[in-house]
């Protein structure tokens, strides 16, 4: 009736699991409580979780990526108190509990928190940027939301009732084929990804569509904001690289389901394709994390330095071929599989060539802070920490791309201190830095920037205390995973490293307070005109937070930088701006088509999971349905007449010519 | 919005013949709604290449077991590719159809193209059937697995075609000819001709080159 | 097992190759690294003697040097990068004092076992080795794939059911010296250590003369219980009854070991415990 599942599945003789579990779902109750006492509950579902704004479910997403980040770094401080302690020792995780810990720590952190976190402030910003009302397809966008939602409450859900692999966040066979994985661990990490991947597919394609056909007039390709460029370079990758890994984990789901040998050991099934088809999706997998981020940068880096950003069709150059180049290299995960000295030779030094875009990028960067005015406020320091810790990051790739270095130390901590290197201080400051940047627009607030700047600094040099060590471990020949170790030689620098982890658990601390503290302190903190950092792209023209509409007339552009130069330009003129002509406008309508669907999914993929084969005929059933329901709904878009466009726009202008008259007197007064 | 004054600079600019193609706003839905769709269909490509690239690697790991050129029978998939490729046909006629606002015809269309889909579905289900029952299925080899899962694969989105086909001629019946209805069949038949395409990479890479040894 | 301390010349060469091609990118990294500190506190706002540029963002002088510094600097290193793996490839023999000693590896879970198939010796998480003679390993696994790694003799190489591949080491000094497997394997991953003794060369004939009048004996049955899944095994010898052995167990005429289902020896936690879910 049901399936594998019977009671045995929880593990109420570990401690651990059970605790964390409990503190968890008190806290999910404590604010469903809150929320439903509160009458907050009717609110939520209309403005939230049915919502298909871009903005809100940018916010969701980016929620989300925060609270992972919290389940994943709670697994990371696990990780290193056992490695601490375990010299000549079991320490407090036996081989069984730790295997699950660093493999849902990988999973997490790049598919939950990284990845949400970066199509969250892409959804946000980029209709902003290109001056339109939403995103292409508003309602897939919602879809994609909560089957990315799908996907970490299962691998959550893992925690409690059942386990999770224990194969390291890629399921290598023949480790996580049936023979030697039996539990529920890899299915639940299979399925879960799978759920999770058609969401981010959705979201791949909402937003390539979104660049290349929804823009406002005047904005050739070539005047969009940087980061729009890096998020159509991000979602082609998205495009062309996910359906690798649907098809990767479908196969080996085959062999685990039904008996298939695509990469068992015997009749035939070959474990070196998995390895090749996995990394084709996975190298591309890390650009699909850095490069909006590199875009997050590029819009930091210029606005607080008060000047456009240097060589402009450069950094499109270089972006285009980091994404193309990035399908060309995905080899040098495994040099040490014996492919033959000229294919490593090969793949080595196209792995060297992407370096050089990168390369210019960080030279573009630094000089657009050449002859600037820097303003070291949190985003920027941010851009800073980032530009010095990638470029060591990224040196260390480079490094690890000449194949006789790999063959030394492949696998080993050097390596995980490399790609914690390139994703922390890439992927993860960059989405502080656009946290932080965007924050204001998003809600209409700053936040506080004391408790930012304590953030940034505990961040930034916790990274170097937690990840310094491990490069010198690598050194010592201490390789990856290890639950415990007899060499006395190591243990010294895995302390100090828990020390680091400490100092970022400060980090995350100070952020936590810091969104508390600006939340209450909102009104001292508010944005009052929409531009609260003197922006350059067009998303500072709206008001923070931005009408359902975004703009109430869409504007036309002229050249890069489109905000910029019309603020410049309106404080040379002392004619006052006309009011534009005020029209209806649609948006589109909300559905609960995007939650409802992630229900059925989430059925489906836990019946997948424990073999309740009715269940996931029902689970498909419902998910079919939900869509036929949608499609047959006669009203998608809501009207807003003319004169509610034109009472929000005008007050929302008023706002903005008070700030140009202050900044004419300022002028005048220089 | 104050840029009102940048608008008309703007068109002013446009009109007097800039040496840049200015680009005008927003497409249109059903650009937009065709263009998103024609991403999607690449990147199911792409998963059919991861497919056929397996494919290509296990071909030889019969496991001392049976191969393709012992397997495959061209006249079935002759017969298989005849459906399909009418079925595109057909589909074609109910996308004329729809475009002239034809129900009759557009209902007629799509039965046939149905009806079709579903013969190419009943041949590819005895094959696998038999291929079964002679012991060899997909667990046999890591070849068959291969050979199961692609050619399956594409099996699955004819499958998930008809289940579509089925519900776009409910919505025309009872619904019309709406502007979100069109464009839904725009899609469908985006869909159903990429179908056709990926068999003839299919038939030609599976079953042409297979038997041929 | 420190890597920059190699026992040998594979060792040598990659570290040697490790510290060259850290040298030649500090040379880029280290100047930009200032740089950046520098523009940064230069140009902060609160300085009025910077010039202020607010329209500044194109040079092409700049980007020809911004693109051909990472250019010129990848040229270099993919030379050596061209010119090491081919040096330095597995797969390419070491030339030493003697015939080169074949020895065969198997990872399984969750040990290593060495066949000496010239010797007719095999012996578990133990390596011994003469000092300057060429080591041809040939490197399987009886199930799971894993990495064979000495650090301190350089390159490593993975293990994979059904194939073999090759690693090509030579140790240049006597001593004991650590190896461990560097790739994720399963519970019993973290025990699959082993000690390699470096001997002069009489010194490892007497060994394995010793060792092949060892009272265990390695054939298919008793590999058969060895290759259980197993964890902390203590090292062994053994006298090598099949010299077909590895051969078997590469072209899986004996097939792969099984799982854990099977429970698991030398586990902290009962077997069933471990797979109950």
């Amino acid at each position: 009736m049901l399936g594998k599942l019977t009671w045995d599945a929880v593990p109420f003789d570990q401690p651990i699991p059970m605790i964390a579990s409990g503190v968890v779902a008190l806290a999910i109750l404590a604010v469903l409580g809150w929320v439903v006492i509160r009458g907050h509950l009717p609110y939520l579902w209309r403005e939230w979780i049915t919502s298909v704004d871009h903005k809100r479910i940018g916010v969701m997403y980016t929620l989300l990526a925060m609270v992972m980040l919290l389940r994943g770094f709670s697994d990371a401080i696990m990780m290193r108190a056992q490695q601490s302690l375990a010299l000549h020792s079991q320490g407090f995780l036996p081989p069984e509990h730790y295997n699950q810990v660093f493999s849902a720590h990988g999973t997490i952190m790049i598919f939950f928190v990284a990845m949400p976190f970066m199509i969250g402030l892409m959804n946000l910003v980029v209709p902003l940027q290109l001056g339109v009302r939403d995103v292409a397809f508003p309602t897939l966008n919602s879809v994609g939301f909560w089957l990315t939602a799908t996907g970490a409450l299962l691998v959550n859900i893992s925690l409690v009732v059942g386990e999770f692999a224990r194969t390291g966040w890629l399921p290598y066979p023949p480790l996580s084929e049936l023979a030697y994985s039996p539990g529920v661990g890899v299915d639940y990490y299979l399925w879960s990804l799978e759920i999770s991947g058609v969401g981010t597919l959705v979201a791949g394609v909402n937003l390539v569509t979104t660049v290349l056909k929804v823009r406002t007039g005047g904005m050739n390709l070539l005047r969009m904001p940087m980061f729009c460029w890096t998020s159509l370079a991000t979602n082609l990758l998205i495009v062309a690289a996910f359906p690798i890994l649907t098809a990767t984990l479908a196969m080996l789901l085959l062999d685990r389901y039904l008996g298939f040998h695509f990469f068992t050991n015997d009749a035939g099934g070959n474990v070196m394709m998995f390895m090749n088809l996995i990394w084709a999706w996975g190298h591309p997998e890390v650009y699909i994390l850095v490069l909006p981020a590199f875009g997050i940068f590029s819009e930091v880096i210029s606005t607080f330095s008060g000047k456009p950003l240097f060589g402009y069709r450069s950094m499109v150059a270089a972006t285009m071929a980091i994404c193309i180049l990035s399908f060309t290299v995905w080899l040098h995960h495994f040099f040490t599989m014996g492919a033959g000295a000229d294919v490593n030779a090969i793949f080595g030094i196209a792995s060297m060539i992407i370096a050089v875009p990168t390369g210019v990028k960080v030279f573009n960067w630094l000089f657009t802070m050449y002859g600037g005015r820097v303003r070291f406020q949190t985003p920027l320091l941010w851009s800073i920490g980032f530009m010095v810790t990638f470029i060591i990051g990224g040196m260390t790739g480079v490094l690890m791309a000449v194949p006789p270095i790999a063959f030394v130390l492949h696998n080993s901590l050097f390596l995980v201190a490399h790609f914690h290197n390139v994703i922390i201080g890439g992927v993860l400051f960059g989405a502080f830095a656009g946290y932080t940047y965007w924050f204001p627009k998003a809600f209409g607030f700053k936040l506080h920037e004391g408790y930012g700047k304590a953030a940034f600094w505990c961040w930034l040099i916790g990274f170097y205390v937690a990840f310094m060590p491990l490069y010198v471990l690598g050194l010592l020949g201490m390789t990856r995973r290890m639950q415990h170790y007899d060499v006395p030689e190591w243990r010294p620098w895995l302390i100090v490293a828990a020390c680091g982890g400490a100092l970022i658990m400060c980090g995350i601390a100070f952020q936590i307070i810091q969104l508390v503290v600006s939340i209450r302190q909102r009104e001292q903190l508010r944005d009052e005109t929409g531009d609260p950092w003197d922006g350059r792209s067009l998303e500072w023209a709206t008001a923070s937070p931005p009408p359902a509409f975004n703009f109430a007339v869409l504007p036309t552009v002229t050249g890069e930088d489109a905000y910029w130069n019309f603020k410049h330009r309106a404080t040379g003129q002392s004619s006052p701006d006309e009011e534009p002509e005020y029209r209806d406008i649609e948006i589109p309508r909300n559905s609960a088509t995007g939650f409802v669907c992630a229900f059925f999914a989430t059925m489906m993929g836990f019946a997948l999971i424990w073999h309740i084969w009715w269940m996931v005929a029902a689970g498909a059933i419902g998910a079919f349905a939900t869509f036929v329901a949608f499609a047959w709904r006669d009203h998608d878009e809501d009207l807003i007449p003319a004169r509610e466009v034109a009472r929000i726009d005008r007050s929302n202008r008023a706002q903005r010519r008070a700030m140009i008259d202050k900044v004419l007197e300022k002028e005048a007064a220089e | 919005m104050s840029t009102v004054a940048l608008t008309d600079a703007a068109v002013t600019e446009a009109h007097h013949g800039s040496a840049v193609r200015e680009w005008s706003g927003p497409a249109p839905k059903r650009i937009v709604t065709g263009y998103g769709f024609w991403i999607f269909i690449l990147s199911d490509m792409v998963m059919f290449s991861a497919f056929f690239a397996t494919y290509a690697v296990l071909l030889g790991q019969t496991a001392g077991g049976p191969t393709g050129h012992d397997l495959f029978d061209l006249r079935n998939v002759a017969i298989e590719t005849a459906f399909l490729l009418a079925s595109s046909f057909t589909c074609g006629l109910a996308s004329i159809a729809a475009d002239v606002r034809n129900t009759t015809w557009f209902q007629l269309a799509m039965a046939v193209t149905c009806a079709l889909g579903l013969g190419f579905l009943i041949l590819e289900g005895q094959e696998f059937a038999s291929l079964v029952v002679r012991g060899a299925g997909p667990t046999r080899s890591a070849f068959l697995s291969a050979f199961f899962t692609l050619v399956g694969c594409h099996g699955l989105h004819v499958s998930a075609g008809i289940l579509w086909l089925l519900t776009m001629m409910a919505q025309v019946f009872t619904k019309g000819f709406r502007p979100d209805i069109q464009r839904r069949i725009l899609c469908f038949a985006l869909f159903w001709h990429a179908l056709d395409i990926i068999w003839i990479a299919v038939f030609t890479i599976v079953y042409l080159l297979g038997s041929a040894k | 097992m420190n890597i920059l301390d190699p026992q040998g010349p594979i060792g040598a060469a990659d570290t040697a190759i490790l510290i060259d091609s850290v040298a030649i990118m500090l040379a880029i990294v280290v100047p930009t690294i200032v740089a950046i500190f520098a523009f940064a506190f230069w140009f902060r706002a609160s300085n009025t003697r910077a010039h202020y540029l607010p329209n500044w963002e194109y040079s092409g002088r700049i980007e020809l040097v911004v693109w051909s510094v990472p250019a010129l600097t990848i040229i270099l290193l993919g030379g050596v990068a061209w010119i090491g793996a081919h040096q330095l490839d597995p797969a390419k023999a070491v030339e030493g004092s003697a015939k080169p000693l074949t020895i065969q590896a198997v990872s399984l879970d969750w040990k290593w076992l060495f066949i000496y198939p010239d010797q007719q010796v095999a012996t578990i998480n133990t390596l011994t080795v003469p000092a300057g003679v060429p080591l041809r390993f040939e490197l399987t696994s009886s199930s799971v794939m894993n990495v064979f790694f000495i650090p301190q003799f350089g390159s490593m190489i993975y293990t994979m059911n059904g194939m073999a591949t090759q690693l090509n080491l030579r140790a240049d000094r006597p001593g004991t010296f650590q190896g461990l497997s560097a790739h994720f394997s399963g519970d019993g991953f973290s025990d699959m250590h082993f000690d390699v003794h470096v001997v002069p060369s009489e010194q490892f004939s007497k060994w394995a003369q010793d060792a092949s009048r060892a009272e265990k004996s390695l054939d298919e049955l008793s590999y058969g219980e060895i290759a259980k899944p197993s964890m902390k095994s203590q090292p062994a010898v053994y006298r090598l009854a099949d010299p077909q052995l590895f051969n078997s167990i590469v072209t899986q005429k004996l097939p792969p070991s099984p799982g854990a289902q099977a429970g698991v020896k030398g586990a902290d936690l009962p077997a069933g415990v471990a797979d109950a879910r």
